[in-house]
């Protein structure tokens, strides 16, 4: 025991040592040196935070006040909204504490409200197909443009990226006219079917196949494996990065989903969530909350775990082809 | 500059052997698409082709027709929806939001960025700025019912102040509401964008600006901001798509016909779309896409001459 303890406090003086070395090799500008620079950082640094800090108040209080107010009961709400609903004389009293704190919205939500459910599994029964036919046809599109050589390529990838560039209002006249003729019109696939075919995910994941190096394809070839095999054993775990971004991006954009549905679906019971929440009325506001704060949780849970991948997806969208 | 350079490259050879080695084509090139790897590329590109470019065709060529015989009527359409108000009012608003909002996202988020760089909590800031992407628009809604309307919390808090209120979603303050919105929405994403700019700035020469003596604004000014102007031309377009999306929150928040000011493109073609008239509709979407490709083009030409 003794013997351990020694150890340590030699240990510690090395790494005091080295540190001590380590800080005379740093050069150092003369400017350093003075006191008042140190101070006058460290200001700057603490006046940078403050201002981040104020500014961040606005990004978190609407969640914020999401959430507390979905547990007042609903006698509270409905004086708390009074002055909105009515729009009449009166002026609106926020308070973040409730006074009868109570789970009832969320059990209401849960237990009484089917059609909550049917329109929760629209959701995501909606997003996950999307995705999953991303993943089956636009990964294996952004492979081709990645790792083949073929005449007629640069073409098609503009042609790729000017379609990514185009806003929804452009493509909603051509996609109806495709989904009516063949019948799908007012079904959940009309809302889908498009989606799969977008080209951005394409996009998104030739950009991390294309840092691939083409020898390594090269070295597979020349040892015989198929185009598949190697697309399976080098493309998908060395482009994974890339694919999980795409789906990351994609999830957060599908489950707020809104113009497609808005104008393929007619029929109420096959809407998603985003369409379904603010049908609510206002004077059922407890009920409105608590189906907002359900909705929430599942993107903020993507957003928790796949933050990195977000990240890495913006950087990659922003590099200029 | 040079990082674009480098990708244009990437993106034309693609990192395969440069251009003079073309020529040798073996077994594994041989200039066309094999059977095998052409079905990796056929279900996407039949796909785009049945929802998207076909039907694309359809449309434009319907863009010459009348709506209902299907007649040939040359630019009818084009001259209809260009004597449209509703048309015009759209086109108006959503050139204002667009000229008023992207310079204003991208200035506030290049300060924000540079705030967050300075930091020692890069990580934490950025997700904290992040996370108004992940909250979906839906839920946001009546809290921002709750804020705006005629009697809601920032009147309150203006009354308090002594302002006298606005009925911010029933007057031109309207825009405003849109603005905000679309800044609350976007600005992680474009802040996301500028730190990949600002950490590719070489710190060499940074460190000999100050050595040099340069104060913190010119090292800014002579030395960050010209090797940040690349990410500028790819800042606006993805921020100019991304303003697109600003319909969600104005939608849900004000409906189908919201105030003057808040009337954007995409609730003229929603309202055209629930009305069945396709040949404006028709029109006005070649009309945008052609504006939208055309621009964004013109964009690159520009930035290509200007490096």
């Amino acid at each position: 025991m003794n013997v351990f303890f020694l150890n340590i406090q030699k240990f510690k003086q090395t790494i005091k040592q080295e540190w001590n070395d380590n800080m005379k090799i740093i050069p150092i500008s003369t400017v350093h040196h003075k006191a008042w620079f140190r101070i006058r950082t460290f200001f700057r640094r603490l006046s940078c935070n403050i201002t981040l800090g104020i500014l961040a108040i606005p990004v978190f209080l609407p969640v914020m006040m999401v959430m507390c107010a979905s547990i007042k009961s609903g006698n509270e709400l409905t004086t708390l909204l009074a002055p909105v609903v009515n729009s009449g004389a009166g002026e609106i009293q926020w308070n973040f504490f409730s006074l009868y704190p109570t789970g009832g919205h969320f059990f209401r939500l849960l237990f009484y409200t089917p059609e909550f459910f049917t329109v929760f599994w629209n959701s995501m029964k909606i997003v996950f197909l999307i995705l999953l036919g991303q993943l089956f046809i636009g990964i294996p599109a952004a492979w081709a443009f990645a790792a083949f050589r073929f005449r007629g390529k640069n073409i098609l990838f503009l042609l790729y990226l000017c379609l990514m560039l185009l806003p929804f209002q452009v493509t909603m006249l051509p996609s109806y006219v495709m989904l009516n003729s063949i019948h799908l019109m007012n079904t959940q696939a009309a809302v889908i079917l498009p989606a799969v075919f977008s080209t951005f995910p394409v996009f998104l994941t030739y950009r991390s196949f294309c840092e691939i190096p083409q020898e390594l394809l090269e070295a597979a070839r020349m040892d015989g494996a198929g185009e598949g095999s190697i697309f399976l054993a080098l493309g998908l775990p060395l482009g994974s990065g890339g694919i999980l971004s795409a789906l990351v991006l994609g999830f957060l954009d599908y489950w707020n989903m809104m113009e497609q549905p808005l104008a393929f679906l007619q029929d109420k019971t096959l809407w998603p969530l985003s369409l379904y929440l603010p049908e609510i009325d206002i004077a059922h506001a407890g009920r409105a909350l608590a189906a907002s704060v359900i909705t929430l949780i599942p993107a903020t849970f993507v957003f928790a775990l796949g933050q990195d991948y977000l990240e890495q997806g913006i950087a990659a969208s922003g590099i200029k082809e | 500059m040079k990082s674009y350079r480098k990708f244009r490259c990437n993106y034309r050879s693609n990192g395969n052997p440069p251009r003079s080695d073309r020529t040798h084509r073996s077994k594994i090139y041989n200039g066309r698409l094999s059977q095998s790897r052409a079905l990796f590329l056929l279900p996407s590109l039949t796909g785009v082709s049945v929802f998207v470019l076909f039907p694309f065709g359809d449309v434009a060529k319907r863009s010459f027709q009348t709506a209902m015989t299907k007649k040939f009527c040359g630019i009818a359409n084009y001259t209809t929806i260009f004597h449209n108000q509703a048309f015009l009012l759209a086109v108006t608003n959503t050139a204002r939001f667009v000229v008023v909002g992207i310079p204003l996202l991208l200035v506030l988020s290049l300060l924000l960025a540079l705030m967050i760089d300075g930091s020692p909590f890069v990580q934490g800031w950025k997700s904290v700025y992040l996370f108004p992407m992940a909250i979906p628009t839906a839920t946001m809604v009546l809290i921002w019912k709750l804020l705006f309307s005629g009697n809601g919390l920032l009147n309150g808090l203006l009354r308090k102040r002594g302002v006298p209120p606005t009925d911010w979603l029933g007057s031109d303050a309207s825009f405003v509401v849109l603005v905000f919105s679309y800044l609350w929405k976007n600005m992680g994403y474009t802040i996301v964008l500028w730190m990949t700019g600002l950490r590719s700035v070489s710190v060499e020469r940074k460190e000999a600006a100050k050595v040099d003596g340069a104060s913190r604004l010119q090292c800014f000014l002579y030395v960050v901001l010209p090797e940040l102007t690349p990410m500028v031309f790819t800042i606006t377009v993805l921020s100019f798509l991304n303003s697109f999306k600003v319909f969600r929150e104005a939608y849900l928040v004000a409906g189908a016909y919201p105030q003057q000011k808040m009337y954007l493109l995409q609730h003229l073609f929603n309202n055209w779309f629930t009305n069945l008239e396709m040949d404006k509709i028709a029109a006005a979407g070649v009309c945008i896409a052609a504006v939208f490709l055309i621009g964004v083009f013109a964009l690159q030409r520009l930035w290509d001459r200007q490096e």
